[in-house]
């Protein structure tokens, strides 16, 4: 029975075991933190329905139980290709052997500290999207860092991608209807407050998410200007003073708010390139794991026996990191039902 | 917080050469505050016991023809290409302009011939022409307040003044003003980079002083040469000085610090121009902020005479700031020259309280 | 005073900390379909005034959630209520509903 190696114990490396082994292959995955459900695990509820993460991480969990090995803690630190076989060695010191290799080593937050004009880590009340949905995990009303209550908000799109001076140039796809979502959530927390969207587009590209705009604009009264925000400085009540340009009006805009929420972007996770490289396949321009190619062949890459699965082959949604895990799967049957 | 800052200060870090400075002046700073040049140079020689060239042969570097397209780039280039042979004549490497303009000038010239090397051989065969002068480029170009930024310690050591309130025990509030062709064209040959700038953050506390951050902080002055330079649109140098001088008031600073002698003059002298015009007047007690440069701040916490450092021609009196610090000074002779000749007294603006 | 020759000019940017909002308020109280807008413009691309004059709801709009009042009058002057705004709005605004607040607003004291 064919082994399996799935790299990234996220939400797509997850479902990829499931399949797998429901396909009775033996399945091995291999996680560098020490928790499974990759960054599932710190989002609230989830567009567009607002259902739980937790939830769903609970139910893939459950479905992996006892039909998976799981190795928390560790990574591959060096491949070796041998009669069709791929040796891993790991950072724990093991060396597993395995007939098929699933990458899904998913995303990380781009690290807002990188766009210095937008102050973050550097003034206390401008957080990034992920950690206000740490914030609501609590219902509580959301504070600024010195315990105010936040009763003017400002949320901005593409920070961190479509930016070629960072060097993103892609869309990171989710994190506007993310804002959407977010959006109304403060709002219900903090009734009365006023919240601005500024945003370059916004992709509500899916079901459902046309839907959210209308209702964050008539039923919260949340304000969406297209504009960009150029500089962030801190009032002497360390409340920040935004300078934004108003694209439609064409004339600067000033506001001070009391929070400032970036939506950051997706960057392939930290060990994704290193990875490609030990596997010897492309990654784009872009840095993310290139597919074979982008219709019939999205999960196969250029190497044999070397899959990729969910946002490590570029920002996906969940529903679609999920719906690629198991086509991945099923690649993996092809590979060795049709030899 | 200041962990951000922090790390985008260990970003922008540059080689600051250690001794034996070739200084060029600055048309402006000249101009209209003599007596600050005069103070950076006894600073090195006398204070840090540097080797620092004063070349009585160099010129302008015709940034403000530059600027204003009044002269065309291969005359300024050339012009820039003489001021290098009389460095390297007189057997230097390390060039030190005292203008924060001509700064950004020479690094945008040297960027141009380092990627165009076909201009830097024409150049060359301009100055050769023009004047029978060879130059090399200059291994180390920095600012003179890198320099100032780089001896801070030294300074503080030999200071006898501290940035302190005496009447309060608190530290001064002090706003640094960093020039725009320092930081913005070329972040990386800053000292901080372009948002949040060192060089002079890094004086003010090393003498005991406290930077104000405010909303404009990195606004330009509006010393544009385009702007002012024709007087029609000077308001919109002073409409950009307003909105600084706005946006810091509320943090009631007692002191503007800048680099560049533009930012100084229109810092300076704006406060009269609003004070005249809107009849606004930026400290509680009428006489304005003072704005001082780097080597004339530096002068003064080292205890130099007020009237030799030259800061009785500065628009806003600084008497209120000298007696904050506890500077020992003679009233009576602010506006007496050498050997106590009179210099005449300026004329009392309407608005604005000057001593 | 000395004669300067120039003078010192306000700033030119959208202040949404001071900005007028009273006749915003006004209409999305008494019309609520007015917070759907998206500015998209298919109201000005088909405005018959708009073939003759500056007019456009979609700039009237963005004007009013701004605040910057002054330019309002001219502009929504020139409407006819010819109701073509209405026919093709995407979001289902009640235009003419909106024009007319928007007059009765222009009339009310400043407050």
């Amino acid at each position: 029975m064919p082994r399996i190696a799935v790299i990234g114990g996220g939400i797509a490396g997850m479902e990829a075991a499931i399949r797998l082994s429901n396909l009775n292959f033996e399945v091995d995955i291999i996680e560098k933190s020490f928790s499974l459900g990759g960054n599932v695990n710190n989002w609230h509820v989830l567009f567009p329905d607002h259902s739980p993460a937790r939830l769903l991480i609970d139910q893939l969990k459950n479905q992996l139980r006892d039909k998976v090995n799981i190795l928390l803690g560790t990574e591959v630190v060096r491949t070796e290709y041998n009669n069709q076989q791929y040796i891993l060695h790991l950072s724990d010191g093991t060396r597993l052997t395995f007939d098929a290799i699933v990458i899904t080593t998913g995303f990380k937050v781009f690290p807002a500290q990188r766009k210095e004009e937008y102050g973050y880590s550097i003034y206390p009340n401008v957080i990034t999207s992920a950690q206000l949905e740490e914030l609501f995990q609590s219902e509580k009303p959301i504070h600024t860092a010195d315990h105010r209550m936040a009763n003017r908000i400002a949320f901005i799109h593409c920070v961190g991608s479509r930016d070629d001076k960072i060097g993103n140039r892609y869309c990171s796809k989710v994190c506007c209807v993310t804002a959407v979502k977010q959006a109304m959530e403060v709002a219900q927390r903090n009734p009365g407050s006023e919240i601005f969207l500024f945003y370059m587009d916004l992709r509500m590209y899916d079901r459902h998410f046309e839907d959210l705009y209308f209702q964050a604009q008539t039923q919260y009264g949340i304000r969406f200007v297209r504009g960009r925000l150029s500089e962030v400085s801190e009032k002497s009540d360390a409340r920040l003073y935004l300078k934004l340009e108003d694209t439609l009006l064409g004339k600067p805009l000033r506001l001070t708010v009391d929070l400032l929420v970036l939506m950051v972007g997706m960057e392939p996770a930290d060990n994704s390139p290193q990875l490609a490289n030990l596997f010897s396949i492309p990654v784009g321009t872009d840095r993310f794991i290139q597919p074979e190619n982008f219709h019939l062949y999205k999960n196969r890459t250029s190497r044999p026996g070397v899959f990729v699965a969910g946002c490590a082959s570029g920002p996906k949604s969940i529903g679609e990191t999920l719906a690629d895990a198991r086509s991945a799967a099923f690649e993996v049957y092809n590979f060795f039902n049709n030899n | 917080m200041n962990r951000g800052k922090q790390l985008i200060w260990q970003n922008y870090q540059k080689e600051i050469a250690d001794d034996h400075f070739f200084y060029v002046r600055s048309c402006i700073r000249q101009n209209f505050f003599p007596g600050a040049e005069a103070t950076f140079l006894r600073i090195l020689k006398d204070v840090l016991q540097k080797d620092v060239y004063d070349d009585p042969d160099h010129t302008t570097c015709t940034g403000i023809g530059y600027h204003t397209d009044i002269v065309p780039l291969e005359t300024t280039m050339t012009v820039v290409a003489r001021q290098f042979a009389l460095m390297t004549e007189k057997g230097y490497s390390h060039f030190i302009p005292s203008c924060v303009t001509s700064f950004g000038m020479y690094l945008e010239i040297l960027e141009s011939w380092h990627n165009h090397p076909e201009v830097l051989e024409q150049v060359r065969k301009y100055l050769k022409e023009a004047t029978g002068r060879s130059f090399e480029l200059p291994a180390n170009i920095v600012h003179a307040s890198d320099i100032i930024y780089k001896f801070r310690s030294e300074i503080a050591q030999k200071a006898k003044y501290r940035l302190i309130n005496r009447y309060t025990g608190q530290p001064l509030r002090v706003v640094e003003h960093i020039g725009c062709h320092y930081a913005k064209m070329f972040p990386h040959k800053s000292v901080g980079g372009a948002e949040f700038p060192r060089v002079l953050a890094g004086i003010i506390e090393e003498w005991g002083g406290e930077v104000i951050d405010y909303p404009e902080r990195r606004h330009c002055c509006g010393f544009g040469f385009r702007q002012y330079f024709i007087k029609a649109n000077r308001g919109y140098t002073f409409s950009s000085v307003k909105k600084k001088l706005d946006s810091m008031q509320p943090y009631s600073p007692d002191l503007i610090v800048t680099n560049c002698p533009g930012c100084n003059v229109f810092l300076d002298k704006g406060q009269y121009v609003i004070s005249e015009q809107e009849g606004i007047v930026y400290d509680e007690n009428g006489y304005g902020i003072p704005v001082l440069s780097s080597e004339e701040l530096a002068g003064l916490v080292l205890g130099f005479d007020p009237w030799d450092i030259g800061l009785q021609v500065h628009q806003v009196s600084v008497e209120p700031l000298l007696d904050k610090m506890g500077v020992e000074y003679e009233p009576e002779k602010k506006y007496l020259g050498k050997e106590n000749i009179p210099l005449g007294r300026p004329l009392q603006p309407t608005v604005l309280k000057t001593i | 005073m000395p004669s300067f020759g120039f003078s010192v000019q306000p700033p030119q940017h959208i202040d949404l900390d001071k900005n007028y909002r009273a006749i915003f308020d006004f209409i999305k109280e008494n019309e609520p379909s007015f917070q759907r807008c998206i500015y998209c413009g298919s109201c000005g691309a088909t405005c018959s005034a708009g073939n003759f004059s500056q007019m456009s709801l979609r700039k009237v709009n963005l004007l009013i959630s701004r605040g910057q009042i002054s330019e309002v009058k001219n502009l929504i002057d020139n409407c006819l209520l010819c109701g073509k705004c209405q026919l093709v709005c995407p979001r289902n605004v009640n235009t003419r509903k909106v024009i007319l607040l928007i007059h009765k607003a222009l009339k009310m004291p400043l407050s």
